[in-house]
């Protein structure tokens, strides 16, 4: 039988009122890799914060190696041999990876020794790292690699991975899985916090379930399947089904021709990109992260800079009425009576006011109108209530600031009010980052539903499982450039994946 | 249960836990309690370091605010002057504009005030001149607050900096004019004084009545701005994000400048009152640091103007009674202070306690409902 590494016995831990943990009992043997699932606001950071020494819980007690420790510090954590690989990589961009891996460790430095170890480590795992590369240079996978070297060289014998592969083409995604093998192999134990149930299928052990804060149980991967596992989650049957409609009508909305984008360090983002947008139908955008997405649809609402030459038309329902968006402000374009929707990717800092209520981000793109010197508060709290009914956001009142509502509350808030618009145009940047599965199918079904409006809709998206149930054509974006625009009911995501990473000659948008 | 026994011993002796869900009731008692162990450690310093009775040190720190009719008065008029620039400094502030500059705003305010009464005084009727001080106040004060306003929306200076520079700017033009006016004497003293042209009418005996007035008339009515109107809720969003304000339509850099423009036509607004009403003078002195008092003002209200009255109250009625106490006792200052910084302490800490509670090690496997 396998040695335990970790064990959790009873572990409990409120804020306020809140019970973000209830007696959360379990176990991770050394050598073993198990998946923790939960959906949002199930208490998973909470209980992987607690190991790491973040939090201290209230009641119960951890055992690592079979004794009861205190971790009391992220420092605590380290002596114990836990390292944890956050979602968002804490690593310095102006140095090299050796000198991230090796900068915070006491007493004397040396470099030579250090590179020694880390060339070890990388060959017994099978990593692939440069160690004199700078970071800021690095792939998101290199960075993650890095991050989880660093963590090995300090001598981590257990491993907390939060949503590492949120953020990975599938082929990155495969590779982390065969180095998580090596690890496995070699007596590590490895905790991995995903949302993607066939992932948790393909790598893990065993899955420990939470929800709501309390421990649901932990079971056999070789007994589970998606459906079981997504039951035990949400704690009733879920419907997996994306349930793609047929596009209807479709007339051509939007016309982008020649864009491109500078950014302020002079690097272009977005290199001559045209293609375009039909209402009635879903177009999928994937790309690695950063290969222009954002600026894309910024270009399109309004809100980017685009270099000369670049022309985005917009076509009224009549074909006959054409709007140039180019060089307009998102004012100007709803005064166009253009009606776009953008749901963009950063919830708090763009597309909300995290200190106002639900009502007070209602008015956020109404609040001029009508005359007068006095804000209307009367309809956007109509709003307010309708966007809370329908999509069943959780919140105290109206008035509690968007901030304190979950990942999950937040982006229904934020997607509910874009389509209370009544768009004829719909675009979407990463709608469904961090939510839980319920939440997510809830969006996907609204986006279907505004597509069987007429509305054309834009699903700038991550998964491209998803991506490929979801959308009725895929645009691939491969740094800065359209790499092709192909029909998502014939294309496989390993396709899509290798139109990512490998910029093709040439390549011209277009679907026959 | 060994483990939890030896669990006891390394848990970290107190932690600070966030409370959720205050009741009004459950705020209001942290604040009367703040208060009260304010005055019982005042009162152990009083005692043992001053050797006075502490029950008289309070009446004589009282008597410093409502003494005496004329004492309540200018409790009020230094109450007004103070919450005046924490209402002009609270839509910047709220906009996340650090204007640091109310203090220049006030000066040059002032300035422009004094010199049309020592220049139009006898020439004009005094409604043109009132008219003149107040417009040519609002005006250059604005100017002050534009001038960084503009530079910090077209090329992103920093408007700490710009605005802390534009108050040295003001306060040597002041000087500047103060020595010419006063010439060969030892000090300009006040201004007019054989006509009292440019000094404000009496009402109910005080030349600083109408400076009460309208303060009072700004406080309400730039609560409903912030709270109510188009323009309030363009200041929240920009001072959130201003990434929010563009994606929402709204123009960063003219909302930026027209708030700006604002906060300093009511800091150049209290120039004129100040010289008009309170003073009937200028020195460098004149906006008195309040440019500065009112930045804590503004932000403990949370730009709420009632409450920044509340709070320009107890700043005013600890100073006075700091004075008081001093001069009554001939206790020099230091004691003074200490006794309404020892208040100050208090009423400030409590809001700790009011957000957040701290649980103990041997209280926290009870779930304490414990406070301190």
């Amino acid at each position: 039988m396998l040695d335990s590494a970790i064990q959790l016995k009873n572990l409990t831990k409120t804020f306020g009122r809140v019970v973000a943990n209830k007696n959360v009992s379990l176990e991770v043997h050394k050598g073993e890799i198990l998946s923790l699932l939960g959906e949002n606001g199930s208490g998973k950071t909470t209980l992987m914060n607690m190991i790491s020494g973040i939090y201290y819980p209230d009641e119960g007690q951890i055992f690592v190696d079979g004794k009861p420790v205190d971790i009391r510090s992220p420092k605590d954590a380290f002596d114990l041999g836990i390292g944890m690989i956050h979602q968002h990589f804490k690593l310095v961009d102006v140095f090299t990876a050796l000198e991230n891996i090796v900068v915070g460790r006491g007493g004397k430095l040396d470099l030579k020794a250090a590179r020694a170890q880390v060339t070890a480590i990388c060959e017994k795992y099978h990593f692939q790292l440069d160690l004199d590369q700078k970071v800021y240079s690095m792939s998101v996978s290199q960075k993650q690699t890095l991050e989880i070297v660093k963590v090995l060289y300090r001598g981590a014998n257990i491993l907390i991975l939060d949503e590492p592969t949120a953020v990975l083409t599938p082929q990155e995604t495969e590779h982390l899985f065969e180095v998580l093998r090596y690890m496995k192999a070699d007596g590590k134990a490895i905790v991995i916090i995903t949302h993607k149930l066939n992932e948790v299928l393909e790598i893990s052990d065993r899955v420990a379930i939470l929800r709501k804060g309390e421990y649901v149980g932990t079971v056999e991967t070789s007994q589970a399947t998606e459906m079981s596992l997504s039951e035990m989650m949400v704690g009733q049957k879920v419907s997996l089904d994306i349930g793609r409609s047929q596009p209807m009508n479709t007339k051509k909305r939007l016309a982008i021709r020649h864009v491109s984008c500078v950014n302020k360090e002079g690097v272009t983002t977005l290199d001559d990109v045209s293609f375009d947008v039909y209402s009635g139908e879903i177009l999928g955008i994937a790309g690695i992260s950063g290969s222009g997405q954002k600026e894309l649809l910024e270009s399109i609402a309004g809100l980017q800079r685009t270099q000369e030459g670049a022309s985005i038309e917009y076509i009224a329902d009549d074909g006959e009425t054409k709007v140039q968006l180019i060089g307009k402000t998102p004012r100007e374009i709803k005064d166009l009576g253009v009606a776009l929707s953008f749901v963009p990717e950063d919830r708090l800092g763009m597309g909300l006011v995290g200190s106002m209520g639900m009502t007070g981000n209602m008015m956020l793109k109404s609040y001029g109108n009508g005359h007068g010197f006095f804000a209307r508060r009367k309809e956007p709290r109509k709003v307010a209530e309708s966007v809370m009914e329908e999509l069943g956001v959780v919140t105290p009142n109206l008035n509690t600031p968007v901030r304190r509502l979950s990942g999950g509350n937040v982006q229904k808030v934020l997607v509910g009010r874009e389509i209370a618009n009544e768009p004829t145009v719909l675009m979407t940047a990463y709608a469904v980052r961090g939510l839980d599965i319920n939440t997510s199918y809830t969006i996907y079904h609204l986006l279907d539903e505004q597509k069987r409006k007429g509305v054309a809709v834009v699903y700038v998206g991550e998964d491209l499982d998803v991506l490929v149930e979801l959308c009725d054509k895929i645009l691939v974006l491969c740094g800065g450039r359209v790499n092709g625009v192909v029909d998502a009911r014939h294309i496989t995501k390993e396709e899509i994946g290798l139109m990512m990473t490998n910029r093709r000659e040439g390549a011209v948008g277009n679907v026959k | 249960m060994s483990n939890k026994a030896l669990s006891a011993k390394h848990e970290p002796l107190v932690r600070i836990v966030k409370r959720d869900g205050q009741s009004v009731a459950r705020r209001i008692l942290v604040r009367v309690v703040a208060i009260v162990l304010a005055l019982v450690v005042d009162a152990l310093f009083i005692y043992f370091v001053t050797g006075l009775n502490p029950l008289d040190v309070y009446r004589v720190m009282f008597g410093g605010s409502f003494g005496s009719k004329i004492r309540f008065w200018w409790t009020m008029r230094d109450l007004v002057t103070l919450l005046l620039v924490g209402i002009a400094l609270a839509p910047a502030f709220m906009m996340r504009f650090w204007n640091i500059g109310g203090e220049g705003q006030i000066l040059v305010g002032a300035w422009t005030s004094a010199l049309c009464m020592v220049y139009l005084g006898d020439k004009v009727p005094s409604g043109v001149l009132f008219a003149a001080m107040a417009i040519t106040s609002i005006a250059v004060g604005a100017l002050w607050a534009f001038i960084p306003a503009y530079f910090k929306a077209h090329w992103n200076t920093n408007e700490t900096l710009f605005t802390l520079m534009m108050n040295y700017v003001a306060t040597a033009i002041v000087a500047c004019t103060v020595n010419i006016l006063r010439g060969q004497a030892s000090s300009l003293g006040k201004l007019n004084k054989g006509t009292k042209a440019g000094w404000f009418p009496r009402i109910f005996g005080q030349y600083f009545t109408i400076n009460i007035i309208v303060v009072v008339l700004l406080m309400v009515l730039m609560y409903v701005y912030l709270k109510y109107s188009k323009q309030g809720y363009e200041i929240r969003v920009v001072g959130e994000s201003e990434n929010t304000a563009r994606y929402a339509g709204i123009n960063v850099k003219k909302v930026m400048i027209r708030t700006m423009l604002i906060s300093g036509a009511i800091c150049g607004l209290g120039g004129f009152l100040i010289v008009g009403g309170k003073d009937q003078a200028i020195s460098t002195a004149t906006a008195g640091g309040r440019g500065f008092d009112a930045i804590i003002v503004a932000w403990l209200s949370k730009f709420n103007t009632f409450i920044m009255a509340l709070i320009s109250f107890l700043l005013v009625f600890l100073e006075n009674g700091a004075h008081e106490i001093a001069s009554n006792y001939s206790l020099n200052d230091f004691a003074a202070d200490i006794i309404s910084g020892i208040i100050l302490f208090f009423i400030l800490g409590c809001e700790f306690f009011v957000n957040y509670r701290l649980v103990f090690r041997s209280r926290a496997h009870k779930e304490g409902n414990g406070n301190v």
